[in-house]
């Protein structure tokens, strides 16, 4: 069960500045508990993708992304997701304040 | 009437506030505390030192600290010979934070957590100054079989030379072992050790 | 294995000696980093969760505990804790006020509800979801521990008592780091503690997240862990003792608006 997401997502300087906090182990595999991160991350602004990143073991637990899209308004809809390498997923999704 | 009465109730509380003595902490901390690991209950009963300090705010009478630190200084037994080390071992024990707590296996090597407190080799960024910096120690103070004793007796028991020194009694506590305070030893006194470079 | 990886890299990193000066600058850089974006709220999200939760032998959830302003009220509530509770004829710190409310509400044995109340960076306790999320509903608040109360009174003086008491195999009391004005251990700067003027901003910010384990700490970690190092043996959870000296840190704050969960180094 993945843990609980928080985003905040506002305008400022006519961009969009989203920040997410995610909830995940993120353990390397010389860890005992192995090889759990999260490797892709997907950003959509009203449902377009904007925004595809894979994440490498090096960040570590409980991770905070923040980035800014290019212009945007309040109330679009920006939604973040993340799958792991145990084909585990969350998603999370926020109106622009 | 009232008013004076009231005045003199709100005076009271705070100009006579209930002193709590060492005592009565001793007493609480021995119904609140419990043996963990190897730190056992014995350690909240304070000894003469402790309560002496406490009880003074770490000032004691000049007569009694003279007469308590003399006491101290009978707890070590100091080695034959040189008390220089290896003061690349010494390095390595002055890093180590481990030794008495309870999360430390009982009998297992300790550490004098030397950098915690106090500066030794310059290559150490990581360094604490609730104590003096020990850089060159060896270079200015000298490293004659004098010097060495004085080191070798702080480390074992600070109490010895500064009755209410924040500097734990390494050797007396059982933290260090002789062997491992002469590699101390080593590390602040050797004219090879990083510290007196 | 990450931790033994992490050490390694420093010790890489500090093989050049840096200025102390420079050293402090970076360290309020880095600090400024996490508060921005801190994992804080998650522990909040998740003691929300617990708070709502049924559980025990009366399927009850902690929405009815009084943690001082009334039952379920908790904005503000922490900020003046410690305090006096007539219920239990004791004061009481946060954890030992869920703990009652668990004992009580949820019919929950004491054993079972004090099982596990630090956890670790793969498992936080319940205790840890919980003071997140009841501490940070007190954002804003002036700190204001109980203080008229005789009991209250006796626990202020206890704990300043207890600050200033050698023991220990290494004969530490709290002011043996927390005593002087300008002082680090290794690289922590430590707070003057008994001072108003360093004791307000620390009680504003604890509990907290803390970023090099991953872990969120609470208060009655806080002291366990200090006594730990301080080589004396382990004192009980919620005991008078650490209720004591979180009353008299918090009484010595007293005054300053509570910033919510911090997050340390």
């Amino acid at each position: 069960m993945a843990g609980p997401m928080k985003m905040r997502a506002t305008i400022a300087g006519g961009n969009t500045e989203v920040r997410v906090l995610m909830t995940h182990p993120m353990t390397t595999a010389q860890m005992k508990e192995g090889l759990h991160h999260i490797q892709n991350v997907v950003v959509k602004q009203n449902g377009k993708t904007v925004v595809e990143a894979e994440i490498s073991q090096a960040v570590s637990r409980n991770p905070v992304f923040s980035f800014r899209l290019k212009g945007g308004a309040k109330g679009d809809k920006i939604e973040v997701s993340w799958l792991d390498n145990k084909g585990e997923s969350n998603k999370i999704e926020t109106a622009v304040a | 009437m009232k008013r004076v009465l009231l005045s003199f109730v709100l005076l009271l509380p705070l100009g006579v506030a209930a002193q709590v003595t060492s005592t009565d902490v001793q007493k609480i901390m021995q119904r609140d505390f419990q043996t963990r690991g190897q730190a056992t209950m014995d350690r909240v009963v304070q000894d003469g030192v402790q309560r002496v300090c406490t009880e003074s705010n770490d000032r004691p009478p000049a007569e009694l600290a003279k007469q308590m630190e003399a006491d101290q200084l009978k707890t070590i037994a100091f080695p034959e010979g040189s008390l220089i080390g290896d003061w690349k071992r010494g390095e390595g024990i002055a890093q180590s934070g481990r030794g008495l707590q309870w999360t430390d296996p009982a009998g297992a090597a300790g550490g004098g957590s030397c950098y915690n407190c106090h500066q030794l080799s310059p290559q150490e960024g990581s360094h604490g100054t609730l104590g003096p910096s020990l850089l060159r120690f060896g270079a200015t103070r000298g490293t004659g079989p004098e010097m060495q004793r004085y080191v070798y007796g702080k480390i074992y028991n600070a109490k010895a030379y500064n009755l209410c020194s924040q500097m734990p009694r390494l050797g007396y506590s059982g933290t260090l072992t002789p062997e491992q305070i002469k590699d101390l030893v080593g590390l602040l006194l050797d004219p090879a050790s990083p510290v007196n470079k | 294995m990450k931790r033994f990886l992490a050490g390694v890299l420093l010790l890489g990193i500090s093989s050049a000696p840096v200025p102390a000066q420079d050293a402090k600058k970076e360290i309020q850089k880095y600090q400024q980093m996490i508060a921005e974006g801190s994992p804080v709220e998650l522990f909040e999200l998740e003691g929300e969760a617990l708070w709502k939760k049924p559980q025990g032998p009366k399927n009850a959830s902690l929405e009815k505990c009084d943690l001082g302003q009334g039952p379920g009220v908790l904005k503000g509530a922490y900020a003046r804790l410690p305090r006096y509770f007539k219920d239990a004829d004791r004061v009481m710190d946060l954890e030992t006020r869920l703990l009652h409310c668990m004992t009580t509400l949820q019919g929950r044995s004491r054993e079972e509800a004090t099982k596990r109340v630090f956890g670790n960076e793969s498992q936080p306790s319940e205790m840890e979801y919980l003071s997140a999320y009841v501490a940070a509903q007190s954002r804003g608040a002036k700190l204001a521990a109980g203080t008229a109360h005789p009991k209250e009174k006796e626990a202020y003086e206890l704990g300043r008592a207890l600050f200033f008491h050698r023991a220990g195999g290494w004969d530490m009391s709290c002011a043996s780091c927390h005593g002087e004005e300008d002082k680090r251990i290794r690289m922590q700067d430590l707070p003057v503690l008994y001072k108003r003027e360093f004791a307000r901003p620390i009680m504003a910010t604890w509990p907290a997240y803390r970023v090099s384990n991953s872990q969120f700490k609470t208060m009655q970690w806080r002291i366990n862990d200090c006594y730990r190092q301080m080589r004396y043996p382990e004192p009980n959870f919620a005991s008078d003792t650490t209720i004591a000296l979180t009353t008299f840190l918090t009484v010595t704050a007293a005054g300053e608006p509570y910033r919510g969960p911090g997050t340390k180094r």
